[in-house]
């Protein structure tokens, strides 16, 4: 008897425990998972998102595989060297920049904290992807591994140019492939040699003021009123508010005056009688600003920022944001000046060449890129950079539109030095003025070609030279002829 | 030469823990004394192999002799551990003391790497420390009122924790730390033991909600002298600690779930309420945006953890010292720059196999007290070891607490170790308290046979 009310009372026990339990169980289960969690995001994070974060210029240990690693090459897609690292009987490395000063910007530096493509595929050109068995002996044997190249969008013609093209002159130039977003050229001046980059360092960085510094990318950090430019923007936004747009007329005398506020046409042209397609293509100032007053400012502010006005563009080097601030509490003036892209609104050559690409390729925007693949020493491709679409901005119908009164520009308009080539060209010049000073421009150039299925788009800025028909047509034909021939 | 084994020992000590790792919780199906003793020593084969290839790394690169002094002096204290334990407690959970082994070497090994002069510091204060908790398990046997004494530990722990909050010294924005005589010291770190005492001698007394409202009260005070102190991380531990703790001991889903809901709220209003939190989540939510100030630490750390990558750039190979404070919060980002994420995987393996002996232990114990105390510390310890690496990983935002045993900071790897030899004190007293069932099972079985015996021989006779 005795001994079964033991056992009995060890049954009970064992009963209680295991209830008891339960509880500790769940505890212990929901512990257990956090962990689980924890550790799928610790493995997540190595394979999906460690990439892009040990490629940010901010990640200094990059240097350290530069003592295991030789780094790699930077070529042209048309396979021209733009960037190398020469190694001397002794071991001593040095890197060089075989076309000096032409790829300043775009191709950057290795030093002194890395800028351009150095400083984007910094990681990518200290890794080795040499086969596998080649590496593993070398790594035994404690010699450097040569690291991969990474061969750009850009063709060294059109590069070279745009380079000769701009001249003595300060300004940028993007030339880019309209159904792709690939960059062909990016041209920024003044510049400076980056093989001498060690040494004109100090003086490079001691200039005060950052505007006139010769580091900075003009084609993507400039920020210049966009000028006549603009108008593709005031244009589209009319003609979405104004189904009968055809029907529009202005008699132009020259100049609008509004509440005592006066708007000028370019050297005070008068224009006369003209409709919304004379308006664009002689990029009357006076018909522009007569139109923004009708229009909705709200809704022109949603279709800048549409476009990424005020916001980041799908670049991944650096790059100033463009700016449109215009509010519809701003004062008439403010108004009419901001429609024929003076006033507040600030833009990067870049940003042009964006939406002019956006139109181009019937309203949508692909995302700019400057790799088309990276590759192992001996050729064999590491990773293929594919064209991606950024987002559909416009109508097809729309971009249509906005190309008839583009071509208009180039056949009846201030680009009429594009007319009559062997091939079809549509574009909108701009003369930018800036600061307080009357009279001084910047000249503008946004356009494409071949009108219908286009194929290039180039975007023009020239600091301080005057009109844009005379200083950045030119510049774009010479662009178009090397494209063509 | 040279490169050659530093390359080789790479892999080879990332092989070695994971083989190590994989024992750890192989044993645990394994029922056979033999076969599970066998697996033990394997293990601690391949804690001496990690421990010395690691140290021959550190002295190639380094070429100072020190370092192979230092070397021999730590084998001869981890085997001393290893040897003592087994000679005083032959019971002890032998598994619980390879763990605490193998994550004092990482320790050892990667303070070495980050700061020779702290891992000398550092390693005198273990010494110190294990020579104390050593005692533990026998005084746990020994003293019968620890149960009783749940206001005494609630006093304790409110007084110390508001004696910091008052008069203690700041660092890095939280007051955690009193400095007397040379040595600092976070009471934080030990009144998490007394802590754990008051909950479960209270709540395992009675349940009634009497009862629950004061200790809840006493537990809620605790926490807000640490949000006080701007302790964080502190906080969020012995807040979710309590609110197991209470789920436990009353079997309320309701108490659980609530509590974790207000927790949540509270969270939100402190995020409103103090800058300090906000930061947090900011530089948590995109810490490149604001790299060069308050994103720059969980930077630096996802820098190194990404570019160490699967198989870590070796030690030395790597730059962990441009994390701040990465001898202590940021431990684990510099092990897996250097050592490799496959190796964090496995100290992250290692710590749940601790966390999981720790509720096996409050599952087995007999006594409510004892459950509950065992709980509380797996809850300590498991939850704490979730926030350093989930923060640093950003998995989680930064709450800036240390990895158990692995961090720089006496106070922490004395209080760490203090509740291992708890853990061990309780899983002596059941191993010895089976024994005792055992026997008395075997007598009632020895006097059942003796009396049917009995019986025949008194029927025989009839």
């Amino acid at each position: 008897m005795l001994q079964e009310r033991q056992n009995r009372q060890l049954k009970k026990e064992n009963n209680s425990k295991n209830r008891n339990n339960k509880e500790l169980s769940i505890v212990a289960y929901i512990f257990v998972g956090l962990f689980v969690l924890l550790m799928g995001y610790f493995v997540y994070f190595n394979i999906v998102k460690s990439p892009s974060i040990i490629n940010s210029s901010y990640n200094t240990r990059q240097d350290l595989f530069a003592k295991k690693v030789i780094r790699g090459k930077i070529v042209s897609s048309d396979g021209k060297i733009l960037a190398q690292t020469v190694v001397s009987e002794d071991g001593t490395e040095s890197r060089e920049y075989p076309y000096d000063n032409m790829y300043a910007h775009v191709v950057g530096y290795a030093s002194k904290g890395k800028a351009g493509l150095e400083s984007l595929m910094n990681f990518n050109l200290l890794t080795s992807n040499a086969p596998l068995m080649e590496r593993i002996i070398k790594e035994f044997k404690g010699v450097k591994n040569t690291g991969d190249n990474v061969v750009t969008t850009l063709d060294s013609k059109l590069q070279e140019t745009a380079y000769k093209a701009l001249g003595s002159n300060n300004g940028a130039v993007v030339v880019m492939e309209a159904d792709t977003g690939r960059i062909l050229a990016m041209v920024s001046k003044p510049d400076y040699n980056p093989n001498d980059i060690d040494t004109i360092w100090d003086s490079l960085v001691a200039t005060d003021n950052t505007e006139d510094s010769s580091l900075l990318n003009r084609a993507t950090q400039g920020k210049y009123p966009p000028g006549s430019t603009f108008k593709i923007l005031t244009l589209m936004e009319y003609i979405r508010e104004n189904p009968d747009y055809e029907n529009y007329t202005y008699e132009c005398s020259g100049k609008i005056v509004i509440d005592d506020s006066t708007i000028n046409c370019y050297h005070n042209t008068v224009h006369g009688t003209e409709d919304l397609y004379q308006s664009f293509a002689k990029s009357c100032n006076s018909s522009f600003a007569n139109i923004g007053l009708q229009l909705n400012i709200n809704s022109l502010s949603k279709l800048c920022n549409e476009f990424l006005f005020n916001s980041a563009l799908p670049y991944s080097m650096v790059y100033n944001k463009s700016s449109f601030t215009l509010t519809n509490k701003a004062e008439t003036y403010d108004i009419m000046q901001t429609m024929i892209g003076q006033g507040e609104t600030l833009v990067s050559p870049l940003h042009m060449a964006l939406i002019t690409q956006t139109i181009a390729n019937n309203g949508v925007m692909m995302k700019p890129y400057l790799v088309d693949h990276t590759e192992n020493y001996d050729g064999k491709v590491v990773k293929k950079y594919k064209d991606s679409a950024y987002d559909t901005i416009i109508s097809e119908k729309e971009a249509a539109i906005l190309k008839d009164f583009m071509q208009n520009v180039v056949e009846n308009g201030t680009a009429t030095k594009l007319s009559g080539q062997s091939y079809t060209v549509a574009g909108k010049t701009g003369s930018a003025e800036y600061g307080n000073v009357k009279g001084q421009s910047h000249a503008w150039f946004v356009g494409f070609s071949p009108v219908e299925d286009s194929k290039i788009v180039v975007s023009i800025v020239v600091e301080e030279a005057g009109a844009g028909s005379e200083y950045a047509v030119p510049i774009a034909k010479k662009i178009f002829d090397a494209y063509y021939n | 030469m040279t490169n050659i084994l530093i390359e080789l020992s790479r892999y080879l000590i990332i092989i070695a823990i994971a083989v190590y790792t994989y024992k750890g919780f192989v044993i645990f199906r394994i029922t056979d004394e033999k076969e599970k003793e066998n697996i033990l020593r394997v293990q601690n084969h391949l804690m001496f192999a990690i421990h010395f290839m690691a140290y021959l790394i550190l002295f190639l690169s380094t070429n100072q002799i020190e370092i192979v002094f230092f070397y021999l002096l730590q084998v001869v204290f981890l085997s001393a551990v290893i040897a003592l334990y087994r000679v005083i407690y032959p019971r002890s959970s032998k598994l619980l003391i390879n763990h605490m082994c193998m994550l004092l070497s990482i320790s050892f090994i990667i303070l070495t790497r980050l700061s020779y002069t702290k891992s000398i510091k550092q390693f005198k204060i273990v010494i110190v420390s294990m020579v104390i908790t050593m005692l533990i398990p026998y005084l746990f046997k020994k003293i019968k009122f620890l149960d009783r004494l749940g206001f005494v530990y609630a006093g304790i722990g409110i007084g110390l924790l508001g004696l910091v909050a008052v008069a203690g010294s700041i660092s890095y924005g939280a007051k955690l730390s009193f400095s007397f005589a040379g040595v600092s010291l976070q009471p934080s770190e030990f009144i998490k033991i007394t802590y754990v005492f008051f909950v479960a001698a209270l709540l395992s007394k009675s349940q009634e909600l009497k009862q629950l409202l004061i200790v809840t009260a006493l537990a809620a005070l605790h926490v807000l002298i640490l949000v006080a102190s701007k302790d964080l991380g502190g906080a969020l531990i012995y807040f979710i600690t309590y609110a197991f703790m209470l789920y436990v001991a009353t079997k309320e889903y309701l108490y659980l779930t609530g509590g974790l809901l207000s927790g949540a709220i509270a969270a939100f209003i402190g995020y409103r309420l103090f800058s300090h939190v906000r930061v947090r989540v900011i530089a948590w939510k995109d810490p490149f945006s604001v790299i060069e100030n308050e994103g720059y630490q969980l930077s630096q750390s996802l820098f190194a953890i990404g570019t160490g990558g699967w198989f870590g750039m070796g030690l030395y190979q790597g730059i962990p010292n441009t994390i701040p404070v990465v001898d202590q919060d940021f431990i684990f980002s510099a092990i897996v720059e250097e050592l490799g994420g496959l190796f964090g995987l496995c100290v992250i393996l290692i710590c749940i196999s601790c966390f999981v002996m720790f509720m096996n232990v409050a599952m087995q114990a007999k006594e409510r007290f004892f459950r509950m105390v065992a709980l509380g510390i797996a809850l300590m310890y498991g939850f704490q070891v979730f926030l350093t690496i989930g923060g640093v990983t950003k998995f989680i935002p930064l709450t800036g607490v240390t990895l158990p045993l692995v961090s720089y900071g006496g106070s922490s790897v004395l209080s760490t170790l203090i509740m291992f030899a708890i853990i061990q004190g309780l899983y002596i007293l059941k191993q010895e308290e089976d024994e005792k069932v055992e026997k008395i099972k075997a007598d009632a079985a020895r006097k059942t046979k003796q009396a049917a015996k009995k019986r025949k021989q008194q029927q025989e006779s009839k």
